[in-house]
């Protein structure tokens, strides 16, 4: 078949999740010129269809770097975007259901110092005072009022757009079905529609990426995860923090409109594509909410629903340059965490392309560490 | 009792025609299956039967001509209930690995019900067109119209309009001239012309058609207004706006109102398909039904193994056929599990059935969906009630975000996102979606159908699901 369009451009960008839309838009912003290549549509997986939490508050300490440059995204998404994306610094209140929770909490707050977070520690009556709709299994917990929460439907297509209209060329529906590289450039190419060669590539593909990975010689454990999602019908607005729990379980927040968004426990995969809510887990969800907002006893589900993404086993992303070929950089394996990063992580990746290195640390994210027992790659990443 | 049919284990989801005949067909080969309804009484839509604690009106005077056949399907059911499971007022919100999850309405409880085989025969509901002032109270679809006088035993005003078009507008102008309403008019989208070139197709079925003809004639002689080929305009209020006051609709010519206190807007049916989707059936564009339906073969056999698909659920064909198919899917169901079935019975099933097929292309033709409402829809127009979705919102999120799908349609603007989950809202939407785009309706896709099939409690959900009877 005749009629394959063939692009030559700077960096190639496979998966239009936040991730790699917005190394898009970042690499636009450089001026340099961008193709990327989305199987379906633009932020319509992971990035899309996830709680929409948008927290800094109990990641990992060696995230808090990324997680703080992407606040500063986020504190100007609608200049960045053009669009609010439904973006609220509401508050996350993470619930201590334990003395030893409340442990857990403080030591967060004493490891995180230098990060600036504004962690708040409350509980006993002041905790009764805030938030009288908190179940009596909450004892305490800790507030960060900067942290919140975004819609995911809307923010994470709406940076494909702001990159698109920065000039970057989007081909959603064009799923890769071959890459290689001939030690110039990468080629990459979508059935017998497109072919697009570029001298840098950003893997970019959630939870398949690891094809990808694996082409050149990177195969690591990534695992598809699916979450569960829950939103009631609209009822009275009584809450403004999104609401997550040490030690994991459930996250709930409340939407201008009044429905509340539930998160927690796994779904099923329908197809390698496709995932759907597990009925045990709506019931823990189910059960859960009404434990944490009494409330909520007699208000309905109306939809559940569930997504796809990547997760390595330390539950931290891959996020640098590959270990093997140069022009390669990895971005993916967000374990269920990446909403609020992703932003950030797109503007890494961006800079690692133009400057070979990140003002960002990331040396906790290479690929590196699921090769440790093995050589020294042949070429070595460019550290900062 | 054969070995094999011991072991069956089938589930019929809706007791309407298809579901009782169904189940009256698995009965005959000695089998006890569960039918689950979302109703308290067996019976469907159409042949829905009112509360048994009210005054119970003869079958005459709530089915007319369709009397006969309401009474043979509920005898048929009644004569089935020592020997089936029967679970009325039971909504299935839910199915996974070969178990439902049901909802029993009265007790306020819920079940898990495996199955080995289903059939779904869960029905239809009204295909709604919005127009402008649709949202004020006064305003019904053609079938809540009827259910609101087969099941509670009144009208939904005494003045009242129908809009509209399919067979369905002049059947409940019909009743409600009958039952003592005043029908102000009915208004058709159709044409004459429409009508009269579909005749030839529609007198494959005689006696049908000549139903639709006598209701035609019996409302003009009756001095109800009849008006063809008309294109509503807007559903009028009262001064505060807080209710239906009258209709105003172009005649092709000039634009015309008309004084009522209720109107009943309907353009013919449409699938309740979220269970087959849920069970992982695939879909395919249906164009005669304007809508992706669930594919079955000849004799109801969905494309996934267990899961048959049985009257208007899985496409409109009416209520004859959905007898006919209901009966075909259980013949299927016995037959693809050993047990010997009466062959020529399930053939003439399938010649019925196909039959029908033409006879319904001839509907389509006589009655078709008007082409131009999503043209005519104007930007203020609330096409999603639940979440106040406007067409104009619709048009800009394909403007500004390039949306071309359905689902991508849904996340970006909120259409079908509340508590009806887009049956209601759905085909207005995908209209106006495949106008703004320019794609064939076929290519905007469908929504994706998620748990629960309709709301559940949250208190309910969490409950520990207490096993089906018969475990």
């Amino acid at each position: 078949m005749t009629g394959r369009k063939t692009l030559r451009t700077d960096v190639a960008i496979v998966g239009g999740g936040i991730v790699g839309a917005s190394a898009a838009l970042a690499l636009r912003q450089m001026g340099i010129g961008v193709v990327l290549l989305e199987r379906d549509l633009c932020g319509s997986r992971s990035s899309g269809v996830n709680y929409g939490g948008v927290r800094r508050q109990g990641r990992p300490i060696n995230q808090l770097p990324l997680a703080q440059r992407a606040h500063r995204i986020w504190g100007r998404l609608r200049e960045t975007i053009g669009a609010d994306g439904e973006y609220l610094r509401s508050g996350h209140f993470k619930i201590a259901r334990s003395e030893a929770d409340m442990a857990s909490l403080e030591r967060y707050r004493a490891q995180s110092r230098d990060f600036d977070l504004g962690l708040e520690l409350i509980s006993d009556a002041r905790l009764r005072e805030r938030c009288p709709w908190l179940g009596t299994r909450a004892i305490g917990g800790s507030l960060c009022a900067e942290d919140g929460q975004a819609n995911p439907r809307l923010v994470s297509p709406a940076f494909a757009l702001a990159a698109q209209r920065a000039g970057a060329q989007i081909f959603e529906r064009h799923k890769v079905d071959e890459v290689a590289h001939d030690g110039q450039a990468f080629m990459l190419r979508s059935g017998n529609a497109l072919e697009v060669h570029a001298p840098a590539l950003l893997n970019c593909a959630g939870a398949w990426s690891g094809p990808i990975a694996s082409e050149f010689g990177e195969a690591v454990p990534l695992r598809s995860s699916h979450p569960v999602m829950a939103v009631t019908e609209p009822v009275p607005h009584f809450m403004d923090w999104s609401l997550g729990v040490e030690g994991g379980g459930i996250y709930c927040r409340q939407v201008a409109r009044g429905n509340l968004v539930l998160g927690g426990g796994r779904g099923i995969a329908l197809d390698a594509d496709r995932a759907r809510a597990d009925r045990d887990a709506i019931a823990t969800l189910a059960a859960q909410a009404v434990e944490l907002l009494p409330t909520l006893r007699h208000a309905h589900f109306i939809r559940t629903w569930s997504g796809t993404e990547g997760n390595l086993p330390d539950h931290q992303p891959v996020l640098g340059p590959s270990r093997t070929t140069p022009g390669l950089f990895h971005g993916f394996g967000f374990s269920g965490a990446g909403f609020q990063i992703g932003p950030a992580a797109g503007e890494v990746l961006a800079e690692l392309v133009r400057d070979g290195r990140s003002s960002t640390p990331i040396e906790s994210f290479s690929i590196e560490r699921f090769f440790a027992e093995e050589e020294a790659p042949t070429i070595t990443p460019t550290s900062p | 009792m054969t070995a094999s049919s011991a072991a069956l284990q089938p589930v019929i989801v809706g007791a309407g025609p298809a579901g009782v005949r169904a189940a009256q067909a698995l009965v005959a080969h000695r089998l006890r299956p569960v039918v689950i309804d979302e109703a308290s009484r067996a019976g469907g839509q159409i042949y829905r039967r009112p509360p048994a604690s009210l005054a119970q009106r003869s079958a005459r005077a709530l089915y007319g001509f369709e009397a006969g056949r309401a009474d043979a399907v509920h005898a048929a059911f009644d004569a089935l209930r020592e020997h089936i499971d029967y679970r009325p007022d039971s909504l299935v919100w839910n199915a996974q690995g070969g178990r439902l999850d049901v909802l029993h309405g009265p007790t306020r409880s819920t079940a898990n019900v495996p199955y080995g085989q289903l059939i779904v025969a869960t029905g239809a509901t009204d295909r709604v067109l919005p127009v402008p002032g649709w949202t004020l109270p006064g305003v019904y679809t053609l079938g809540g119209a009827q259910v609101a006088l087969k099941f509670q035993g009144c009208a939904i005003g005494e003045r009242v309009v129908f809009m509209g078009t399919g067979p369905l507008l002049y059947l409940v102008a019909y009743q409600y001239a009958k039952a003592g309403a005043k029908v102000i008019a009915v208004l058709d989208t159709a044409r004459l012309a429409d009508q009269l070139a579909a005749a030839p197709a529609m007198l494959r079925q005689p006696a049908v058609f000549a139903k639709g003809v006598y209701y035609v004639a019996w409302l003009r002689a009756h001095g109800v207004a009849l008006h063809s080929g008309v294109r509503p305009m807007r559903v009028l209020g009262d001064a505060q706006e807080s209710r239906v006051a009258g209709v105003a609709w172009h005649d092709g010519r000039e634009e015309r109102t008309l004084a009522c206190d209720a109107v009943g807007v309907g353009y013919a049916l449409r699938s309740e398909t979220q269970l087959a989707d849920l069970l992982g059936c695939r879909f395919e564009f249906a164009p005669l039904h304007r809508a992706h339906l669930p594919v079955r073969d000849a004799a109801g056999r969905s494309s996934v193994r267990g899961v048959y698909l049985a009257g208007d659920g899985a496409g409109i064909m009416g209520a004859d056929a959905a007898e006919w198919a209901g009966e075909r899917a259980a013949l299927a169901l016995l037959t693809d599990h050993g047990v010997a079935v009466d062959a020529a019975r399930a053939e003439a099933l399938e010649r019925k059935l196909h039959k029908l097929g033409g006879f319904r292309e001839g509907l389509e033709r006589a009655f078709p969906l008007p082409s131009d409402w999503a043209a005519h829809a104007p930007d203020e127009l609330v096409v999603c009630r639940c979440e106040n979705v406007t067409a104009g919102t619709l048009r800009q999120t394909v403007a500004v975000n390039g949306a071309d799908e359905m689902n991508r349609l849904k996340a970006l603007s909120r259409v079908g996102m509340g508590r009806c989950q887009g049956r209601m809202c759905g085909a207005a939407a995908a209209e106006i979606l495949a106008h703004a785009t320019g794609l064939p309706l076929q290519q905007v896709g469908r929504l994706r159908g998620q748990a629960p099939i309709k709301p559940i409690p949250i208190h309910l959900a969490a409950a520990p699901s207490t096993g089906g009877a018969g475990e």
